[in-house]
Protein backbone atom coordinates (compact mmCIF):
# COMPACT_ATOMS: atom_id res chain seq x y z
CA UNK A 1 0.00 0.00 0.00
CA UNK A 2 1.22 3.48 -0.78
CA UNK A 3 1.18 6.14 1.94
CA UNK A 4 -1.73 7.77 0.11
CA UNK A 5 -3.87 4.64 0.35
CA UNK A 6 -2.89 4.18 3.99
CA UNK A 7 -4.12 7.71 4.64
CA UNK A 8 -7.32 6.99 2.71
CA UNK A 9 -7.83 3.77 4.71
CA UNK A 10 -7.62 5.62 8.02
CA UNK A 11 -9.96 8.34 6.81
CA UNK A 12 -12.39 5.49 6.15
CA UNK A 13 -11.82 4.15 9.67
CA UNK A 14 -12.68 7.62 10.96
CA UNK A 15 -15.94 7.64 8.99
CA UNK A 16 -16.85 4.29 10.54
CA UNK A 17 -16.72 5.57 14.14
CA UNK A 18 -20.25 7.02 14.45
CA UNK A 19 -21.66 3.95 12.69
CA UNK A 20 -19.85 1.53 14.99
CA UNK A 21 -21.26 3.43 18.00
CA UNK A 22 -24.82 3.83 16.68
CA UNK A 23 -25.15 0.25 15.45
CA UNK A 24 -23.60 -1.45 18.51
CA UNK A 25 -26.91 -1.79 20.41
CA UNK A 26 -28.45 -3.49 17.38
CA UNK A 27 -25.51 -5.83 16.89
CA UNK A 28 -25.84 -6.96 20.50
CA UNK A 29 -29.64 -6.99 20.40
CA UNK A 30 -29.47 -9.33 17.43
CA UNK A 31 -27.34 -11.81 19.41
CA UNK A 32 -29.72 -11.64 22.38
CA UNK A 33 -32.80 -12.28 20.25
CA UNK A 34 -30.98 -14.99 18.29
CA UNK A 35 -30.39 -17.24 21.31
CA UNK A 36 -33.93 -16.56 22.53
CA UNK A 37 -35.10 -17.93 19.17
CA UNK A 38 -33.04 -21.08 19.47
CA UNK A 39 -29.87 -20.21 17.54
CA UNK A 40 -26.50 -21.21 18.95
CA UNK A 41 -23.80 -18.59 19.61
CA UNK A 42 -21.98 -19.83 16.52
CA UNK A 43 -25.09 -19.55 14.33
CA UNK A 44 -25.76 -16.01 15.60
CA UNK A 45 -22.20 -14.97 14.74
CA UNK A 46 -22.42 -16.76 11.37
CA UNK A 47 -25.59 -14.88 10.47
CA UNK A 48 -24.06 -11.50 11.39
CA UNK A 49 -20.90 -12.36 9.44
CA UNK A 50 -22.60 -13.61 6.27
CA UNK A 51 -25.88 -11.67 5.99
CA UNK A 52 -24.47 -8.47 7.58
CA UNK A 53 -27.76 -6.54 7.42
CA UNK A 54 -29.39 -5.84 10.78
CA UNK A 55 -33.08 -5.41 10.03
CA UNK A 56 -33.25 -8.48 7.80
CA UNK A 57 -31.41 -10.57 10.39
CA UNK A 58 -34.02 -9.70 13.02
CA UNK A 59 -36.86 -10.45 10.61
CA UNK A 60 -35.24 -13.80 9.81
CA UNK A 61 -35.03 -14.65 13.51
CA UNK A 62 -38.65 -13.85 14.05
CA UNK A 63 -39.61 -16.42 11.42
CA UNK A 64 -37.11 -19.11 12.48
CA UNK A 65 -39.06 -19.91 15.63
CA UNK A 66 -42.34 -20.53 13.82
CA UNK A 67 -43.15 -23.44 11.57
CA UNK A 68 -42.69 -21.44 8.38
CA UNK A 69 -41.22 -22.95 5.19
CA UNK A 70 -37.55 -22.11 4.72
CA UNK A 71 -38.11 -20.40 1.38
CA UNK A 72 -40.48 -17.88 2.98
CA UNK A 73 -37.83 -17.00 5.56
CA UNK A 74 -35.31 -16.47 2.77
CA UNK A 75 -37.83 -14.46 0.71
CA UNK A 76 -38.53 -12.20 3.70
CA UNK A 77 -34.80 -11.53 4.14
CA UNK A 78 -34.67 -10.68 0.44
CA UNK A 79 -37.64 -8.30 0.76
CA UNK A 80 -36.11 -6.41 3.67
CA UNK A 81 -32.82 -6.09 1.80
CA UNK A 82 -34.29 -5.13 -1.56
CA UNK A 83 -33.33 -1.46 -1.09
CA UNK A 84 -29.69 -2.48 -1.59
CA UNK A 85 -30.43 -2.94 -5.31
CA UNK A 86 -30.93 0.83 -5.51
CA UNK A 87 -27.74 1.49 -3.51
CA UNK A 88 -25.84 -0.88 -5.74
CA UNK A 89 -27.05 0.78 -8.94
CA UNK A 90 -26.34 4.29 -7.64
CA UNK A 91 -22.85 3.43 -6.36
CA UNK A 92 -22.05 1.55 -9.56
CA UNK A 93 -21.14 4.82 -11.29
CA UNK A 94 -18.41 5.58 -8.75
CA UNK A 95 -16.61 2.22 -8.63
CA UNK A 96 -16.03 1.43 -12.31
CA UNK A 97 -12.31 2.16 -11.83
CA UNK A 98 -11.99 -0.65 -9.26
CA UNK A 99 -10.92 -4.13 -10.43
CA UNK A 100 -13.76 -6.70 -10.71
CA UNK A 101 -12.47 -8.54 -7.62
CA UNK A 102 -12.48 -5.33 -5.58
CA UNK A 103 -16.00 -4.58 -6.80
CA UNK A 104 -17.23 -8.10 -5.96
CA UNK A 105 -15.75 -7.68 -2.49
CA UNK A 106 -16.84 -4.08 -1.98
CA UNK A 107 -20.50 -4.70 -2.71
CA UNK A 108 -20.63 -7.33 0.05
CA UNK A 109 -20.08 -4.52 2.58
CA UNK A 110 -22.75 -2.20 1.12
CA UNK A 111 -24.77 -1.33 4.24
CA UNK A 112 -26.99 1.78 4.61
CA UNK A 113 -24.31 3.97 6.23
CA UNK A 114 -21.60 2.60 3.96
CA UNK A 115 -23.65 3.68 0.96
CA UNK A 116 -24.50 7.09 2.42
CA UNK A 117 -20.90 7.95 3.22
CA UNK A 118 -19.57 6.51 -0.05
CA UNK A 119 -22.04 8.55 -2.11
CA UNK A 120 -21.14 11.68 -0.18
CA UNK A 121 -17.45 11.05 -0.73
CA UNK A 122 -17.91 10.29 -4.44
CA UNK A 123 -19.60 13.57 -5.29
CA UNK A 124 -19.62 16.12 -2.55
CA UNK A 125 -15.99 16.41 -1.60
CA UNK A 126 -14.51 15.87 -5.04
CA UNK A 127 -11.90 13.37 -3.92
CA UNK A 128 -13.27 10.33 -5.72
CA UNK A 129 -14.04 7.01 -4.13
CA UNK A 130 -10.99 4.83 -3.40
CA UNK A 131 -11.12 1.16 -2.45
CA UNK A 132 -8.78 1.90 0.49
CA UNK A 133 -11.20 4.42 1.97
CA UNK A 134 -14.16 2.09 1.35
CA UNK A 135 -12.47 -0.84 3.08
CA UNK A 136 -11.29 1.42 5.92
CA UNK A 137 -14.90 2.27 6.64
CA UNK A 138 -16.31 -1.23 6.04
CA UNK A 139 -13.92 -3.41 8.04
CA UNK A 140 -14.42 -1.89 11.54
CA UNK A 141 -18.20 -1.94 11.03
CA UNK A 142 -18.06 -5.57 9.90
CA UNK A 143 -15.72 -6.79 12.66
CA UNK A 144 -17.67 -5.05 15.43
CA UNK A 145 -21.02 -6.18 14.01
CA UNK A 146 -19.98 -9.84 13.92
CA UNK A 147 -18.38 -9.68 17.38
CA UNK A 148 -21.47 -7.97 18.82
CA UNK A 149 -23.69 -10.77 17.51
CA UNK A 150 -21.55 -13.31 19.36
CA UNK A 151 -21.31 -11.17 22.53
CA UNK A 152 -25.07 -10.56 22.59
CA UNK A 153 -25.70 -14.27 22.19
CA UNK A 154 -23.25 -15.16 24.98
CA UNK A 155 -24.13 -12.47 27.53
CA UNK A 156 -27.69 -11.57 26.52
CA UNK A 157 -29.09 -11.30 29.99
CA UNK A 158 -26.71 -8.60 31.23
CA UNK A 159 -28.09 -5.77 29.05
CA UNK A 160 -29.90 -2.98 30.94
CA UNK A 161 -33.20 -1.56 29.66
CA UNK A 162 -32.19 -0.35 26.18
CA UNK A 163 -35.23 1.95 25.91
CA UNK A 164 -34.27 4.05 28.96
CA UNK A 165 -30.82 4.81 27.60
CA UNK A 166 -32.18 5.63 24.14
CA UNK A 167 -30.38 2.88 22.26
CA UNK A 168 -33.32 1.86 20.09
CA UNK A 169 -33.56 5.28 18.44
CA UNK A 170 -29.89 5.97 17.63
CA UNK A 171 -30.05 4.67 14.07
CA UNK A 172 -33.02 6.83 12.95
CA UNK A 173 -31.12 9.86 14.33
CA UNK A 174 -27.99 8.82 12.43
CA UNK A 175 -29.95 8.24 9.21
CA UNK A 176 -31.55 11.68 9.55
CA UNK A 177 -28.01 13.10 9.63
CA UNK A 178 -27.19 11.30 6.38
CA UNK A 179 -30.41 12.58 4.76
CA UNK A 180 -29.44 16.14 5.77
CA UNK A 181 -26.00 15.67 4.25
CA UNK A 182 -27.54 15.37 0.80
CA UNK A 183 -29.51 18.63 1.04
CA UNK A 184 -27.37 20.31 -1.65
CA UNK A 185 -28.47 17.82 -4.30
CA UNK A 186 -31.06 18.86 -6.88
CA UNK A 187 -34.69 18.19 -5.93
CA UNK A 188 -33.69 17.20 -2.37
CA UNK A 189 -36.75 18.65 -0.63
CA UNK A 190 -39.41 17.24 -3.00
CA UNK A 191 -37.70 13.82 -2.87
CA UNK A 192 -37.56 13.79 0.93
CA UNK A 193 -41.18 14.96 1.15
CA UNK A 194 -42.36 12.35 -1.36
CA UNK A 195 -40.45 9.48 0.26
CA UNK A 196 -41.60 10.50 3.76
CA UNK A 197 -45.27 10.59 2.82
CA UNK A 198 -45.12 7.42 0.71
CA UNK A 199 -43.20 5.43 3.34
CA UNK A 200 -45.50 6.48 6.19
CA UNK A 201 -48.60 5.59 4.15
CA UNK A 202 -47.05 2.25 3.13
CA UNK A 203 -45.97 1.57 6.71
CA UNK A 204 -49.54 1.98 7.91
CA UNK A 205 -51.18 0.08 5.06
CA UNK A 206 -48.95 -2.51 3.37
CA UNK A 207 -46.73 -2.76 6.44
CA UNK A 208 -43.04 -3.25 7.15
CA UNK A 209 -40.61 -3.95 5.45
CA UNK A 210 -42.28 -2.92 2.19
CA UNK A 211 -42.57 0.72 3.26
CA UNK A 212 -38.82 1.09 2.62
CA UNK A 213 -38.91 -0.04 -1.01
CA UNK A 214 -42.23 1.69 -1.73
CA UNK A 215 -41.16 5.00 -0.18
CA UNK A 216 -37.77 4.87 -1.89
CA UNK A 217 -39.16 4.08 -5.33
CA UNK A 218 -41.70 6.93 -4.98
CA UNK A 219 -38.87 9.42 -4.36
CA UNK A 220 -36.69 8.04 -7.15
CA UNK A 221 -39.56 8.10 -9.68
CA UNK A 222 -40.42 11.65 -8.70
CA UNK A 223 -36.84 12.76 -9.36
CA UNK A 224 -36.74 10.91 -12.70
CA UNK A 225 -40.09 12.41 -13.74
CA UNK A 226 -39.44 16.07 -12.95
CA UNK A 227 -35.79 16.42 -13.98
CA UNK A 228 -35.54 18.70 -17.01
CA UNK A 229 -34.33 16.60 -19.93
CA UNK A 230 -32.96 18.35 -23.00
CA UNK A 231 -33.06 16.26 -26.12
CA UNK A 232 -29.78 14.58 -27.00
CA UNK A 233 -27.89 16.16 -24.15
CA UNK A 234 -26.60 14.03 -21.33
CA UNK A 235 -24.45 15.15 -18.45
CA UNK B 1 -25.53 -29.22 8.95
CA UNK B 2 -28.84 -28.08 10.41
CA UNK B 3 -31.71 -26.45 8.54
CA UNK B 4 -30.93 -23.21 10.39
CA UNK B 5 -27.42 -23.20 8.94
CA UNK B 6 -28.70 -23.53 5.39
CA UNK B 7 -31.37 -20.85 5.85
CA UNK B 8 -28.65 -18.49 7.09
CA UNK B 9 -26.47 -19.26 4.07
CA UNK B 10 -29.39 -18.84 1.65
CA UNK B 11 -30.29 -15.54 3.35
CA UNK B 12 -26.68 -14.43 2.93
CA UNK B 13 -26.71 -15.32 -0.77
CA UNK B 14 -29.92 -13.40 -1.57
CA UNK B 15 -28.63 -10.43 0.45
CA UNK B 16 -25.41 -10.41 -1.55
CA UNK B 17 -27.44 -10.57 -4.77
CA UNK B 18 -29.32 -7.38 -3.76
CA UNK B 19 -26.00 -5.67 -3.01
CA UNK B 20 -24.35 -6.59 -6.29
CA UNK B 21 -27.48 -6.76 -8.48
CA UNK B 22 -27.96 -3.06 -9.18
CA UNK B 23 -24.33 -2.79 -10.20
CA UNK B 24 -24.51 -5.83 -12.51
CA UNK B 25 -27.53 -4.38 -14.30
CA UNK B 26 -26.20 -0.84 -14.56
CA UNK B 27 -22.69 -1.79 -15.68
CA UNK B 28 -24.15 -3.30 -18.87
CA UNK B 29 -25.08 0.16 -20.13
CA UNK B 30 -22.47 2.47 -21.57
CA UNK B 31 -24.64 5.57 -21.39
CA UNK B 32 -27.09 6.39 -18.69
CA UNK B 33 -30.27 8.22 -19.59
CA UNK B 34 -30.60 11.57 -17.77
CA UNK B 35 -33.81 10.44 -16.10
CA UNK B 36 -32.10 7.29 -14.80
CA UNK B 37 -29.20 9.46 -13.66
CA UNK B 38 -31.59 11.79 -11.82
CA UNK B 39 -33.31 8.79 -10.25
CA UNK B 40 -29.98 7.35 -9.07
CA UNK B 41 -28.96 10.72 -7.63
CA UNK B 42 -32.20 10.64 -5.64
CA UNK B 43 -31.46 7.22 -4.10
CA UNK B 44 -29.65 8.35 -0.92
CA UNK B 45 -32.26 10.90 0.15
CA UNK B 46 -35.17 8.69 -0.94
CA UNK B 47 -34.09 5.45 0.78
CA UNK B 48 -32.60 6.96 3.93
CA UNK B 49 -35.75 9.05 4.44
CA UNK B 50 -37.86 5.89 4.60
CA UNK B 51 -35.69 4.66 7.49
CA UNK B 52 -36.48 7.82 9.48
CA UNK B 53 -40.05 8.91 8.65
CA UNK B 54 -42.09 5.93 10.00
CA UNK B 55 -39.89 5.81 13.12
CA UNK B 56 -40.58 9.51 13.64
CA UNK B 57 -44.36 9.20 13.22
CA UNK B 58 -44.60 6.29 15.66
CA UNK B 59 -42.46 8.11 18.26
CA UNK B 60 -43.57 10.50 20.98
CA UNK B 61 -42.41 13.91 22.22
CA UNK B 62 -38.94 12.66 23.23
CA UNK B 63 -38.32 11.17 19.78
CA UNK B 64 -39.61 14.24 17.93
CA UNK B 65 -37.50 16.58 20.06
CA UNK B 66 -34.41 14.41 19.50
CA UNK B 67 -34.91 14.43 15.72
CA UNK B 68 -35.59 18.18 15.67
CA UNK B 69 -32.44 18.99 17.64
CA UNK B 70 -30.35 16.51 15.64
CA UNK B 71 -31.71 17.89 12.37
CA UNK B 72 -30.79 21.41 13.43
CA UNK B 73 -27.30 20.39 14.57
CA UNK B 74 -26.82 18.59 11.22
CA UNK B 75 -26.93 21.99 9.50
CA UNK B 76 -23.70 22.94 11.25
CA UNK B 77 -21.92 20.09 13.04
CA UNK B 78 -20.55 16.74 11.92
CA UNK B 79 -22.32 13.38 12.28
CA UNK B 80 -20.85 12.42 15.66
CA UNK B 81 -21.86 15.75 17.26
CA UNK B 82 -25.27 15.38 15.69
CA UNK B 83 -25.91 11.81 16.89
CA UNK B 84 -24.58 12.69 20.35
CA UNK B 85 -26.83 15.77 20.74
CA UNK B 86 -29.89 13.89 19.48
CA UNK B 87 -29.16 11.01 21.87
CA UNK B 88 -28.65 13.41 24.80
CA UNK B 89 -32.05 15.06 24.22
CA UNK B 90 -33.69 11.65 23.83
CA UNK B 91 -32.22 10.17 27.03
CA UNK B 92 -33.00 13.31 29.02
CA UNK B 93 -36.65 13.46 27.91
CA UNK B 94 -37.29 9.71 28.19
CA UNK B 95 -36.12 9.79 31.79
CA UNK B 96 -37.90 12.97 32.82
CA UNK B 97 -41.21 13.10 30.91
Amino acid sequence: MTSRSVQEFFEGVKSSAPVVIASAPFGILFGVVAVQNGLSIGEAALMSATVFAGASQLVGLELFGQSIPAWIVVLSIFAVNFRHVLYSAALSRHVMHWTPVKRAMGFFFLTDPQFGEAERRSNGEGKGLTFSWYLGMALPIYVFWTAEGAVGAAFGNLIPDPHKIGLDFLLPIYFLGLVMDFRDRPLWLPIVAMSSVASVIAYNTVGSPWHVSIGAIAGVLLAAAIVPVRKGVSQ
Amino acid sequence: MTATFWIIIAGAVVTYLTRVGGHLVLSRFERIHPRVEAGLNAVPAAVLTTLVAPAATTGGVAEWAALAVAGFVALRGNLIVMVASGAAVLILLRNTL
